[in-house]
């Protein structure tokens, strides 16, 4: 534990120093011109705006540090050699790998947070007083940060076989299949069989699900969203995750550096 | 017999490469050797001899094709017992948004270092390797000097005991070098087994007590400097002073002058008989010794064998 928590904190020193938080400023930026424009274009419909616009800008803010730092998590690490001396010293693969993921879950956790501050006091400037049903924003919010664990786990597993821009490529591509998959379930075209149809449904139970974290449509009409649904959630993102990674580990653990 | 510091068996390691990496490299072939406790041990070779091959094999940072290897008797894949081992990489890079004193902090946690030993022992290094006014600047600000001297502190600050050094030498001063052989024969006085590998001849005439010579993967000589050089003996140098002109006789017109001085090579058996013409030609004798070919002489003489043997191959497989 004391080498994954090491590995974590170092990982999260990183960004920060890094100035991966500066996204902070853009969305700052984002939300005090869009609670200004909004302020003046929408009657009526100003918590609909603001919340989906930022909602939305957390995520895809989100999904950019998950994709493009999950994959760097390893590949930056072979590429310029940090990991040599530390490879060397009593530490497991899987433990530096875990840490890793752990340190950015870390980053991603605070970074989110403090756009959900953000939303929070643009939602306040246009519409006073909140809502009681605005804490359902923060479960929006959590969902996302669930939704992006799965997504660094992805873009980890990818940068410990095969190079950077694949493993982009690989993560954004499993993303967006990942939107859809539950569609996948639902197929019912008349001109498909019914082994193609069984396919279809076996690659949608294998792809991760990311419509179970959106619950967008429902904060944004101030509705309430179940408990059971939030661990569900949770837990499918914290199995999908851990299968995820211990499929990394496994590669990692035999992988030969450069 | 007990278990040496570093024990290598059969330790091969095979790269796949060509298109679908079918073909494979062979970057070390059966390497056995044995490394005891205590000693310093230099690794030889050419770029491309299988030297850093062999260490990240020892450092698990590649996996063999075959054969084993063990450190301390234990096997390099129990990860605990690299807890006794300290690694400097080749050509060193470490994270460039730590100062060294955060870098080296970093890395003593995983010793399960106490926050006070960590904090003393870290302070100890950085003086050791002459980095303590550095200490507070970024990595990404060093030189490849001093990142050469970080890397040797984070190697050593855990009293490991056995340390194995890619290149130690490499992108120091000469106060650099000498500051790192002074700092491998004070592990080396503390009873620590020291693995380094160069390209410095001297410096492994300097500091080891044996060396191996790896050439093409393979192992091609181990013992000490002095013995391995021995193995050929070259003759012997005679320097003498012979003010005016040189008697007309093969002796002294064989020999190269610097003003009144003469050297002259002859073989062991005509030493003798050398000293009675130098006699009989009135020169003083200044001094008499052996030719040792240099390690770097033997060295290169097993290079050139290997490119030979290399060639011959080549144009017999045409």
């Amino acid at each position: 534990m004391r080498n994954i928590r090491a590995v974590a904190a170092n990982t999260f020193r990183e960004a920060v120093r890094d100035r991966v938080l500066y996204n902070l400023v853009f969305f700052a930026l984002l939300m005090m011109g869009a609670a200004i424009l909004v302020g003046q274009i929408s009657i009526g419909i100003e918590r609909y705006v603001i919340i989906s616009l930022g909602l939305t800008a957390i995520s895809v803010v989100g999904i950019f540090i998950a994709v493009f730092l999950g994959v760097a998590l390893v590949s930056k690490e072979m590429d310029k050699r940090t990991l040599y001396a530390l490879l060397a010293k009593p530490v497991q693969r899987w433990e530096f790998l875990l840490g890793k993921f752990l340190g950015l879950v870390m980053t991603l956790t605070v970074n989110t947070a403090a756009m959900a501050a953000g939303l929070y006091l643009a939602l306040w400037s246009v519409k006073r007083p909140l809502l009681p049903s605005d804490i359902y924003l923060l479960v929006a919010v959590y969902l996302i940060l669930l939704k992006l664990a799965i997504i660094v786990a992805l873009a980890l597993l990818f940068s410990c076989f095969t190079t950077p821009f694949l493993a982009i490529l690989f993560t954004a591509g499993l993303y967006v299949a990942g939107l859809f998959s539950a569609d996948l379930r639902t197929v019912r075209a008349v001109n498909l069989d019914p082994s193609t149809l069984g396919l279809l449904r076996g690659i949608s139970y294998l792809l991760p699900n990311f419509q179970n974290f959106d619950v967008m449509a429902l904060v944004i009409h101030g509705q309430g969203i179940a408990s059971s649904f939030v661990w569900e959630a949770t837990l499918y993102a914290m199995l999908y995750s851990a299968i995820i990674f211990v499929g990394a580990a496994m590669v990692f653990s035999r992988r030969n550096l450069k | 017999m007990p278990p040496g510091a570093i024990e290598i068996e059969n330790l091969s390691k095979e790269y796949p490469f060509g298109f679908l990496n079918l073909r494979k490299k062979k970057s070390l072939e059966s390497l056995t050797m044995r490394v005891e406790n205590g000693e310093v041990f230099g690794f030889l070779g050419p770029n491309g001899a299988g030297k850093s091959t062999t260490i990240k094999l020892l450092m698990r940072l590649i996996f063999p094709s075959s054969g084993s290897a063990r450190i301390l008797g234990e096997s390099i894949d129990n990860v605990s017992m690299h807890g006794s081992v300290g690694y400097l990489p080749e050509q060193p890079y470490f994270y460039d948004y730590l100062t060294a004193h955060e870098l080296l902090d970093y890395f003593a946690r995983f010793h399960g270092l106490s926050a006070t030993d960590r904090r003393s022992r870290v302070e100890a290094m950085l003086k050791k390797v002459g980095l303590e006014s550095a200490n507070k600047i970024q990595l990404r600000k060093y030189s490849k000097g001093m990142l050469q001297r970080v890397g040797l502190a984070q190697a050593i600050l855990h009293r490991p005991r056995v340390v194995v050094l890619d290149e130690p030498m490499s992108g120091l001063d000469p106060l650099g070098r000498r500051e790192v052989r002074d700092i491998i024969l004070e592990l080396k006085r503390e009873g620590c087994t020291v693995l380094f590998s160069t390209h410095v001849l001297s410096d492994a005439e300097t500091l080891c007590d044996r060396v191996g010579v790896l050439v093409g993967g393979r192992l091609r000589g181990v013992g000490a400097p002095a013995e391995l050089v021995n193995i050929k003996a070259q003759g012997m140098e005679v320097l003498f002073e012979l003010p005016g002109e040189a008697p007309n006789h093969p002796f002294f017109t064989n020999a190269t002058r610097t003003g009144d001085r003469y050297r002259v090579q002859v073989a062991e058996e005509e030493l003798y008989p050398a000293l009675e013409q130098l006699k009989s030609g009135g020169a003083r004798l200044l001094s008499v010794a052996q030719i040792r070919p240099t390690l770097e002489e033997f060295f290169m003489h097993l290079v050139e064998a290997d490119r030979a043997q290399a060639s011959a191959v080549d144009v017999g497989e045409k």
